[in-house]
C-alpha cells in the first residue's frame, strides 16, 4: 500500500514518486467523498440485502403488521409525517451535538490537566475510572427531578457518557509523544506552549479521533435515553409516544432516522479527522473503529 | 586533510559524572568524563551498549543535568536544553504530519527566523543531502535513509555551531548506511561544524572521525582517545581498505573487547 522511495531511486523515477505523495496527502473533501463512494459499495448491498429479508418477512406474514411494518409501510411513515418527524429530529441533533461539543472542551481540558500535574493525574484518574463503573444512565431519571423536562438534563446525561472517551483517548494521545520528540523541541528552543502546539497535540490527534468517533454515538444513546426519561420532544419521545399507540410503523420510521443521525454525526466526526490528519495511518489504510 | 591551527574548545566536559535513580538502586551512568572538544573537530564516541554514550550528548544539549561535574558549550556553562546545537536523533523523530520541507523548515520557524533565509537554507540542504524531489513527500513515504537525511537537514538548517547525533545511522542497512557516511563526511566538510557522534560502529567512526573517544562498560568511562588520520577520506573505499584505517579499527576493538572480557 504505501509507497516506499529507496535511497538509491533514478531522478528520472522521482517525478512519479512526487505524483503519488501528493495524491496521498492533500485531501478535499471531493477525494474524501469519492473515497466514500468506492469504499460505500459493499455495506450498501448488505443493508439493501437485510431490507429484503425484512420486506420478505413482512410479505410471507412471518409476524402480523401491528408487531413488523412492512418497509413500504414505514417509509410512507416516514414521507407522510416529514414535519413531525424533522423537528423532533432536530431537537435531539441538538442535544446530542450540544453534549459532543462540551465533552470534547471538558474532555480536553480534563486530560491536559492530567498530562501536565502529576497531583490532578493520580488524583482524578482513578475516579474517573471509577466514574466509569456507575452506569450513568440510572441518573437520568434524578436529572429530570433536578433539572425539569427541558433540554439540559437530556445534554447533560449525554455530555456524562460522552465525556469519558474524549478524556481517555485525548490523556493517552497527548501521553503517546515520543519523548524524543520533546527533546528535539527543547533543541530548537521551544516553550511550554509551544511544545504543546507544535508537537504534544498534533502527535495526540489519532488516539483523540478515535476517541471522538465513540464519544458522537455516544452523545445520540445519552440524549435519546434522556428523553425516555422525561420529555415531550425528540425522537426518544417519539419512540414512546409510538411504542404506546402501538404505532409500530412509526415506531420503525423514528428508529431509522435516529440511526441515520448517528450514521450522519459519525461521518461528521470522519471526514473532520480525514481533513485535519489526511497523514494518519488509521485514515491511509481502511479505519476499523469499535464502538459500545 | 591539512590540520586545524587550534582553535578555542566547543565543548568542554569536565570530571562529569551521573547516577540514575531506579526503584532498586542508584546506577551509575557516566563516572568522571572529561572530554575537550575543539572547534570544527569531528570526535566521535563508541563504547557497548548502555555506557552511558547518548547520556554524554544529552548533557551536552543541556537536555540532562549531571551529578557532578561541569559541561561547557562555546564558552557558556550549560545549565538548561540548549538551542545553539543540532541535534539529530536515532529514530528520525519526523513530524508525521508535515512534509519534508516544512519538516526543516520547522526549525527555523521555532527560532523565528526571517522567512526569506529559511527557505533559502531550506533549499540549499535539500540539494546538499540530495533530497531534491521529495521535498512535499510525507515523512511515512520515505526509506529510513532518506528519512535521517531530512532530519539532518532540519538540524543543520540553522547553521548550528555544535551538531549532536545519536547513533543517526543505527537504523540502517549497511549499504545505506556507508553511503550515508561518506555524505556525512561531505557534509562535514562543507559546512566546517563541529561534529559529536555516538555509534556503535567501530568503522564508521574511525572513518569520520579525527578522534575517537572509546568507552568503557558501565559506568561509563573514558578509556582511550585515539587521533585518527586517514589517507584520502574523500574516497571511502580507498580509506577504508588503508592500513591506518585496519590498526584505529583494531586497537578499538581491542580496547572494547579486553574491556569486555575482564568484567
Amino acid at each position: 500500500m504505501t509507497h516506499l522511495i529507496s535511497d538509491g531511486e533514478t531522478a528520472t523515477g522521482r517525478d512519479q514518486d512526487g505524483v503519488t505523495a501528493v495524491r496521498g496527502r492533500r485531501r478535499s473533501i471531493g477525494t474524501v467523498l469519492a473515497r466514500w463512494a468506492s469504499d460505500g459499495w459493499r455495506p450498501l448491498l448488505a443493508l439493501l440485502f437485510l431490507l429484503f429479508i425484512w420486506w420478505l418477512i413482512t410479505a410471507i406474514e412471518l409476524a402480523p403488521p401491528y408487531l413488523v411494518p412492512s418497509p413500504q409501510e414505514t417509509w410512507r411513515t416516514i414521507v407522510e409525517n416529514p414535519g413531525y418527524l424533522w423537528d423532533n429530529t432536530v431537537v435531539t441533533a441538538y442535544e446530542t451535538l450540544a453534549a459532543f461539543v462540551l465533552s470534547v472542551v471538558f474532555g480536553l481540558l480534563a486530560a491536559v490537566a492530567m498530562v501536565y500535574s502529576r497531583t490532578v493525574e493520580k488524583t482524578a484518574y482513578p475516579l474517573l475510572v471509577l466514574a466509569q463503573v456507575v452506569p450513568k444512565i440510572a441518573l437520568a431519571p434524578l436529572f429530570v427531578v433536578w433539572l425539569g423536562f427541558g433540554l439540559t438534563p437530556k445534554i447533560l446525561i449525554a455530555l456524562l457518557i460522552a465525556f469519558f472517551p474524549v478524556v481517555v483517548s485525548g490523556y493517552v494521545g497527548l501521553r503517546s509523544i515520543d519523548p524524543e520528540m520533546l527533546d528535539l523541541a527543547s533543541t530548537m528552543g521551544a516553550g511550554p506552549i509551544q511544545k504543546f502546539l507544535r508537537f504534544r497535540f498534533p502527535a495526540s490527534l489519532p488516539h483523540l479521533f478515535s476517541g471522538l468517533k465513540v464519544a458522537v454515538t455516544l452523545a445520540v444513546t445519552g440524549a435519546v435515553v434522556g428523553e425516555f426519561v422525561g420529555s415531550n420532544k425528540g425522537l426518544g419521545n417519539v419512540i414512546l409516544e409510538a411504542n404506546g399507540n402501538v404505532n409500530t410503523a412509526l415506531l420503525f420510521a423514528a428508529l431509522i432516522v435516529l440511526s441515520a443521525l448517528g450514521v450522519v454525526l459519525f461521518l461528521l466526526v470522519e471526514l473532520i479527522e480525514r481533513l485535519v490528519m489526511p497523514w494518519h495511518t488509521t485514515v491511509r489504510e481502511a479505519s476499523v473503529t469499535t464502538t459500545s | 586533510m591539512q590540520k586545524q591551527p587550534p582553535l578555542s574548545s566547543a565543548v568542554s566536559i569536565d570530571g562529569v559524572g551521573v547516577q540514575f535513580r531506579t526503584k532498586r538502586a542508584d546506577v551509575t551512568a557516566l563516572d568522571n568524563v572529561t572530554v575537550d572538544v575543539r572547534e570544527r573537530e569531528f570526535v566521535s564516541i563508541v563504547g557497548p551498549s548502555g555506557c552511558g554514550k547518548s547520556t554524554l550528548l544529552k548533557l551536552v544539549a543541556g537536555l540532562v543535568r549531571p551529578t557532578s561535574g561541569s559541561i561547557t558549550l562555546r564558552g557558556e556553562p550549560v545549565t538548561s536544553p540548549r538551542s545553539d546545537i543540532g541535534f539529530v536523533f536515532q529514530k528520525a523523530a519526523l513530524l508525521e504530519w508535515r512534509t519534508v520541507r516544512r519538516n526543516i523548515t520547522l526549525q527555523g520557524e521555532m527560532r523565528r527566523m526571517p522567512k526569506a533565509e529559511i527557505a533559502r537554507r531550506t533549499a540549499e540542504l535539500i540539494e546538499m543531502t540530495g533530497l531534491a524531489g521529495f521535498e512535499d513527500a510525507m515523512p511515512h513515504e520515505l526509506s529510513g535513509g532518506m528519512q535521517q537525511r531530512v532530519s539532518l537537514c532540519r538540524a543543520l538548517l540553522h547553521q548550528p555551531p555544535v551538531l549532536l547525533m545519536d547513533e543517526p545511522f543505527g537504523a540502517l542497512d549497511a549499504l545505506t548506511r556507508e553511503q550515508m557516511n561518506s555524505e556525512l563526511h561531505r557534509i562535514w566538510q562543507e559546512t566546517r561544524t563541529t561534529v559529536l557522534l555516538v555509534t556503535h560502529s567501530v568503522a564508521e567512526a574511525v572513518y569520520l572521525s579525527e578522534r575517537v573517544l572509546v568507552m568503557s562498560r558501565r559506568p561509563g568511562r573514558v578509556l582511550e582517545v585515539l587521533p585518527v588520520e586517514l589517507p584520502d577520506r574523500n574516497d571511502y573505499s580507498k580509506a577504508m581498505a588503508s592500513a591506518e584505517f585496519g590498526a584505529r579499527t583494531a586497537r578499538i576493538r581491542e580496547l572494547l573487547g579486553a574491556r569486555t572480557a575482564h568484567d
